[in-house]
């Protein structure tokens, strides 16, 4: 055994195989073309020449001597800022299947070490839970088995569409009507909503490749998708087309590319879908938006009105003197003047113990169009891990109870209360969504599950990947590189948007025709679902079926 | 799937003339229930005055017929008639019948100063009482309808036997109009209160098929507070609280049902003259789409008698008669049964867009179409 001087051994050494991920390159198959080092995000690996000594002993001569050879690989860096990801691009790109990340199934060190420098460890992603969620468990029971038959999915016609907007109590709609009063505005639109995923956290080809597919779903394929734009503003070509009209803009804290959106009122050839007012997000509850200096391109921060290369961290909360519910409520009333009554505005929060008092604040506020609920699956670009995994609380028992409240007042369809986090999280996006529908949300949002299926994002609960963050996003999705996202072709997203909703639509139908639902979207029809859980049956007001 | 029929004539008729067109729709039903429901009563034995509110229901023992009893004189309500049906037990299954009851009623002086809708508001409370005070008392009281010129009749068995155990065809009970519905049951549980017709306040409506959006919507009515929207011990009485609602709650005239039942499509709002106002009427009472497949006929206080279908028309119902007498029946031969002499090639079925009425004077029928323009000042 040698003394420990003579080995550089530190605190915070590691070895290979103490990362998330380790490499495996098979040296037989590699022609050292370089395209695995030149594609790591993380410059994770490099090209290492190493010296083989091989001791020679020629016992006749009575010789010793060594003979040395030289050889070429691909070797990991054992250090926290080049740790493999396991983003599996080094895979893709190889020629030869020579190298790929394996998962470590050891415990890895690395847990340990993720606070460099004094910082806890920042990422982009959701809840690194893995497993199916509560609602991957969620069964549709009530198939329709006497007296009428099952509904035809394939041919029959249905209707999938959902309000978004307040709509009143049919004898205030009436009295209006009679007397000429104001009727708050709706959007018939279609349940699943793509969520707010800001210009400056998405690349400016995916956000391309969205409105296109967004439009297409629209215009051509008869489904009314909306998607939101998140915090970031809205390019000024976008805000002057007429495609603004499928569009949900986002107001947030940090109030970023709203100058550019209030002067572009005057020149709009329609109104948008709604606008978001972003209180809370299930990511990272209480946290402000985050873009991080990395992605503050000049681009970005001209839409944003800043400076370039600046970490942008969003205050927690709006600018507000004395309490949240009297800002919403202003917030609310503001945005409902500025576009002339004629566009729904409603607050999004994170889902909370909270969120029925919030409610009920919204229920007398006659301008308040909805609620949208972000559970503590939602995805971000940015935040603390500890905000990700520990903070929030989760979306099923969190909008159930607000319907049931609801119900309780008689006002269920007044307000629609939409859901997000963790819609999709194991790919059953259309299960996921309309579970939660049943449970009483009008609609849900998606937003991780659509970087995933359209653009092929490579996050995952493992934390695979996972660095949104840091703008180096491997598939050019969230990265404000041109290099980088110069790879995410957006004709190509726009084209798996049209297929993702297609296909989600069917789905749907899918999930109404068995239940005998075709003419409005099953919205708190909670005598069709069941899961094996007596407890979450139990929360939930559901069946315990087994 | 349950049978419907209905017979409007200008001449009052035996009710036992509808349970043997139930008869010729027999394969539909499975003895779980029959309802009846009369209107423009004709009683042998009694000159009845159609003012008087006829209380409809089965007392299942002597107590609480005693407790009926007591419970309406001090109410304030006077017995004019007591209808005594000729049984024949052995032909009903149940064996709790201590009494069926139609009982006509003097109402209290104390309501004659009252409104209009004070007095059918205590006529509802006075039946939800009564239906209270028996399921209080572990179901000995079962009480359907409590409402001027309205008779009841509801037993669980097979819908001819029910005619025969209470000898309806002695022509001593006859009327102007007459619903029945021989049920299948589907999965809300075998029970009095689940045969149609559901009554409400004058308003009668029967249904087939099966109401798949069942729990929103009474979930919606339930938040309503209103006491008569309560029960729903049958999917289907959703479509009665509804037509009720859209009367009596929105005052809106009949075409609104069905636009509220079944909205048009948005494409189909909004090439419609009267689209916008529509499309709010859909937003508004959202909760109360009915997603069928039903064909529901319904009676009102002045003798109309309407049939729509769902938005599916996935069920039948066909309508067929001649001035002075009409029948909607859920099955063609049902119309024969009831009809016989008529002109067929003249029935109609109604599509997913249509209202049918027979007004009260039974000449013609009348088809609105949901495309029509909708006849509402607001709307304008």
């Amino acid at each position: 055994m040698v003394s420990a001087r003579s080995v550089s051994v530190g605190p915070g050494s590691l070895s290979y195989t103490d990362l998330p991920w380790i490499i495996q390159h098979r040296e037989d198959r590699c022609t050292l073309c370089g395209h695995c080092t030149a594609v790591c995000p993380k410059e994770a690996i490099y090209l290492a020449y190493r010296r083989q000594r091989m001791p020679k002993l020629d016992v006749l001569k009575k010789k010793r001597g060594n003979e040395y050879r030289t050889f070429v690989g691909i070797r990991q860096k054992p250090n926290m800022a080049n740790a493999c990801i396991g983003c599996s691009m080094c895979a893709m790109v190889c020629p030869n299947e020579a190298i790929v990340p394996v998962p470590n199934t050891n415990e890895h060190r690395t847990l340990f070490f993720n606070n460099q420098k004094g910082e806890p460890m920042k990422r982009g992603g959701r809840r690194n839970k893995v497993g199916p969620t509560l609602l991957d468990r969620i069964m549709f029971n009530r198939i329709s088995m006497l007296t009428d038959p099952a509904l035809d999915a394939g041919r029959h016609e249905f209707n999938v569409t959902t309000t978004l907007g307040r709509t009143l109590d049919p004898e205030e709609f009436l009295k209006r009507t009679r007397e000429g009063g104001w009727i708050p505005p709706t959007r018939e639109i279609f349940p699943f909503v793509i969520g707010s995923m800001s210009f400056g956290a998405l690349s400016p080809n995916m956000w391309l490749g969205l409105l296109q597919g967004v439009a297409y779903c629209n215009e051509v394929l008869g489904i009314p998708v909306v998607m939101c734009t998140g915090e970031g503003g809205c390019p000024p070509w976008v805000l002057k087309s007429p495609y603004l009209k499928y569009i949900v803009l986002q107001i947030a804290s940090g109030y970023f590319g709203w100058d550019e959106i209030i002067r572009a009122i005057p020149d709009m050839q329609c109104d948008p879908a709604a606008i978001e007012i972003k209180y809370g997000q299930g990511a990272k509850p209480g946290d402000g938006g985050l873009l991080m200096w990395f992605k503050v391109s000049k681009l970005i921060a001209r839409l944003r009105g800043v400076p370039e290369g600046v970490d942008l961290p969003s205050p927690p909360v709006h600018q507000t003197l004395y309490s949240i519910e009297e800002s919403v409520m202003k917030m609310i009333q503001t945005l409902s003047t500025a576009f002339g009554h004629k566009v729904p505005i409603y607050p999004k929060i994170s889902a909370s113990t909270s969120a029925k008092s919030v409610l009920n604040n919204l229920v007398r506020n006659p301008y308040a169009g909805g609620l949208l609920i972000d559970g503590i699956d939602g995805g971000t670009g940015a935040a603390y891990n500890v905000s990700m995994d520990a903070t929030g609380h989760p979306i099923a028992s969190n909008v159930r109870e607000c319907y049931l409240d609801l119900v309780a007042q008689g006002k269920q369809n007044e307000i629609p209360i939409f859901a997000a986090g963790g819609i999709g999280k194991n790919g059953n996006v259309t299960q996921n969504g309309m579970a939660l529908i049943m449970l009483g949300a009008s609609g849900v949002h998606i937003g991780k599950y659509i970087m995933q299926s359209v653009a092929g994002c490579l996050g995952n609960e493992k934390n695979r990947c996972n660095v949104c963050n840091v703008g180096i996003c491997p598939k050019g999705i969230t990265s404000q590189n041109p290099k980088l996202y110069r790879r995410l072709d957006p004709d190509l997203v726009a084209e798996r948007v049209g297929e993702v909703f297609m296909s989600i639509r069917t789905e749907m139908k899918k999930i109404m025709a068995p239940l005998g639902r075709s003419q409005s979207l099953p919205v708190g029809m909670s005598d069709a679902l069941g899961i094996g859980d007596k407890d979450a049956a139990d929360r939930l007001n559901i069946k315990y079926v087994c | 799937m349950c049978r419907l029929a209905l017979k409007t004539a200008s001449e009052a008729f035996s009710p036992y003339e509808v349970l043997q067109a139930m008869e010729a729709m027999q394969e539909g039903y499975d003895g779980s229930g029959l309802g009846l429901l009369l209107r423009g009563l004709d009683f042998e034995d009694f000159k009845y005055n159609s003012k008087f509110p006829i209380l409809s229901g089965i007392a299942h023992s002597e107590e609480s017929w005693h407790r009926l009893n007591s419970f309406m004189e001090n109410r304030g309500f006077e017995l004019k008639y007591d209808h005594e049906f000729e049984t024949r037990p052995e032909l009903i299954e149940a064996t709790d019948r201590y009494r069926y009851f139609l009982r006509a009623y003097k109402m209290p002086a104390s309501l004659s100063d009252k409104t209009k809708d004070e007095i059918e508001n205590e006529l509802m409370l006075t039946r939800l009482a009564l239906r209270k005070d028996g399921e209080d008392h572990g179901n000995d009281l079962t009480v359907f309808s409590f409402w001027p010129d309205v008779a009841t009749i509801k037993e669980v068995g097979w819908p001819l036997d029910i005619g025969n155990a209470l000898n309806l065809s002695d022509n001593r009970i006859k009327s102007r109009v007459c619903m029945a519905q021989g049920r299948q049951n589907t999965n809300y549980g075998i029970n009095l209160y689940a045969c149609h017709p559901f009554f409400i306040q004058g308003i009668a409506t029967m249904t087939n098929g099966e109401n798949t959006a069942f729990v929103p919507i009474r979930d919606w009515l339930l938040g309503k507070h209103f006491p008569g929207y309560t029960g729903y011990q049958s999917d289907s009485e959703t479509f009665t609280h509804i037509l009720h609602y859209t009367l009596k709650k929105l005052k809106l005239p009949l075409q609104a049902y069905k636009h509220i039942i079944t909205p048009l499509r948005g494409d189909e709002l909004i090439n419609h003259p009267q689209g916008k106002f529509l499309t709010g009427l859909r937003d508004s009472c959202r909760r109360l789409i009915i997603d069928g497949p039903n064909a529901v006929i319904a009676t009102l206080p002045d003798e109309s008698c309407m049939l729509v279908m769902d938005q599916k028309k996935l069920r039948p119902a066909t309508v067929g008669g001649r001035p002075g007498a009409w029948a909607f029946a859920s099955e063609m031969c049902g119309v024969d049964a009831m009809i016989p002499d008529r002109d067929p090639s003249l029935d109609f079925q109604p599509m997913r867009e249509h209202t049918i009425i027979v007004p009260p004077e039974r000449k013609e029928l009348t088809i609105w179409s949901q495309h029509d323009p909708y006849p509402l000042d607001q709307a304008a």
